[in-house]
């Protein structure tokens, strides 16, 4: 085994937690049963690393194998990335093919193999017609390099994938046009949509995240439930407001619905207006070039903090249509300009 | 518009009412437990408000107390205070009307300055007072609040 594959799958294996670390050899399928039985999972960490190392060892591991134990390690940490949404579009008048998975990986394999002749391309199938793929990048003169790979997540049935967003930006136009051309597209285009929960993305890109479920809370009378009233609640205390309360009920539950919303971290909107205000005569109304401003939103659940603000009694209901169109837009890059 | 007025209602046999006016409702719901639970002589109720005026189909007793809870991390809290002001007939506040300002203690949060809040008890010749609902209700000036509403000992 050569001594970079065996660095590689050591560095891999140290960043993998002990309790998943049974889980994940298991989903590698590299190492049989009988050799994981010989390992003692309960010494310290680095003794049974160089136990896994030595068996990998015995049964040759190639770069290939290493690459598989990386995207395993990958699917188990997505959060660790952000990714970039990107849809794909067929050109006029071309024809739905049935996809081919192989020729699908041959192609793209290829493209990017004709383009830098030193690129490791590694592929896993899920479910749901996913394939993962991994690529380590190198140049014409330099061996790829295995700690910064590009991962992406193309969803075969859809025109949809999802990328790592990574350093080496100057490799993404190339991927993008191997992705295109193996998949029998015509053109990419990169969606302002971006997260670390790539289930989100998911969810908002496929449109599924608007299923309710029935929950065990559906046995309690509606009214009470829906202002989030307690039950127990004392008598001496007396809500003016409830209509008020229940208007904000309802507006939220239309705009936001009865389902837990996706994991977004963010939403950025880059204005570029001319200044309006009601005063004549203001300096700032004057300026012929538009003020630039970056308003960012963070958290680390937007969409369900954005649906608690006017319950909560923060904002005024309804909110604005450019926080509430999040999944709907599929969007959470935002640039306004003036018409 | 309807507009509150002090003493519009006869007063109530033994009880005591107090109003609070704010736009987080889990805030005003803490603040009126805590307030329950305090040893009372009269019978104690408290209404909770977003904003003035309130809905006037509703037959309610007399108000005894109005407090303006305004949250000084929230320039809205603010505005809706200002605004349920115009809906207070003058003679309220003649002792009937207290403003209670939470979140002075997180300065960082803070969008609304302490000052601004201190002119605006002034302006109403109203008392002020500080409170931090985060960490447990800490009352200040507890004394003046019992002596400035009639109907409670």
């Amino acid at each position: 085994m050569d001594e970079t594959v065996a660095e590689f799958i050591k560095r891999t294996i140290l960043k993998i937690p002990m309790n998943e670390l049974t889980t994940i050899l298991k989903a590698w399928d590299f190492l049989s049963e009988n050799q994981l039985q010989t390992v003692n999972f309960r010494q310290r960490k680095e003794s049974v690393v160089q136990h896994l190392i030595h068996l990998c060892e015995e049964k040759r591991a190639s770069l290939s194998d290493a690459a598989l134990l990386d995207i395993i390690y990958m699917q188990f940490h997505q959060h660790q990335k952000v990714w970039d949404v990107f849809q794909m579009n067929k050109g006029p008048g071309e024809d739905v093919d049935l996809f081919d998975m192989k020729q699908f990986k041959n192609s793209f394999k290829k493209i990017l193999q004709r383009a830098l002749k030193n690129v490791t391309v590694s592929f896993r199938e899920t479910e749901e017609n996913a394939v993962w793929i991994r690529i380590a990048w190198g140049t014409q003169y330099t061996k790829p390099n295995q700690y910064k790979p590009t991962y992406v997540v193309y969803y075969s049935q859809t025109p949809y994938a999802f990328m790592s967003s990574s350093m080496l930006r100057r490799n993404t136009p190339l991927l993008g046009q191997a992705l295109t051309v193996a998949s029998k597209h015509h053109q990419i285009v990169k969606m302002d949509l971006r997260s670390r929960y790539l289930d989100s993305l998911k969810a908002i890109v496929f449109k599924q995240y608007n299923q309710t479920f029935e929950t065990h809370n559906s046995t309690t009378p509606l009214q009470e439930r829906s202002l989030g009233l307690d039950i127990n609640m004392d008598s001496r205390i007396i809500h003016e407001n409830i209509v008020e309360k229940e208007r904000v009920q309802r507006i939220t539950q239309e705009t936001f619905g009865d389902y837990p919303q996706p994991q977004l971290e963010f939403a950025q909107y880059k204005l570029e207006t001319k200044f309006k205000s009601g005063l004549n005569g203001s300096i700032l109304a004057e300026r012929e070039e538009p003020l630039r401003c970056l308003i960012k939103f963070s958290s680390p659940h937007l969409l369900e903090a954005l649906k608690s603000l006017a319950p909560a009694g923060i904002a005024d209901a309804p909110l604005s249509p450019l926080l509430t169109c999040i999944p709907n837009k599929r969007m959470n890059y935002f640039k306004i300009r003036d018409k | 518009m309807s507009v509150l007025r002090p003493l519009d209602k006869l007063p109530g046999l033994n009880t005591a009412t107090i109003l609070l006016v704010g736009t987080e409702d889990a805030l005003l719901q803490q603040l009126a437990d805590s307030m329950l639970k305090e040893d009372c002589a009269s019978e104690l109720k408290v209404h909770l408000a977003k904003s003035l005026p309130l809905p006037s189909s509703v037959n309610r007793p007399r108000i005894d107390l109005i407090v303006f809870v305004v949250n000084l991390h929230s320039k809205y809290s603010l505005q809706n205070t200002e605004e349920s002001l115009r809906h207070v007939d003058a003679s309220f506040f003649l002792g009937k009307v207290c403003f209670l300002a939470t979140g002075a203690g997180r300065e960082s949060h803070c969008s609304i300055h302490r000052h601004t809040v201190v002119k605006l008890a002034h302006t109403y010749q109203s008392p002020l007072l500080y409170c931090d609902l985060e960490a447990g209700l800490q009352w200040c000036n507890h004394g003046s609040l019992q002596t400035r509403a009639p109907g409670l000992k």
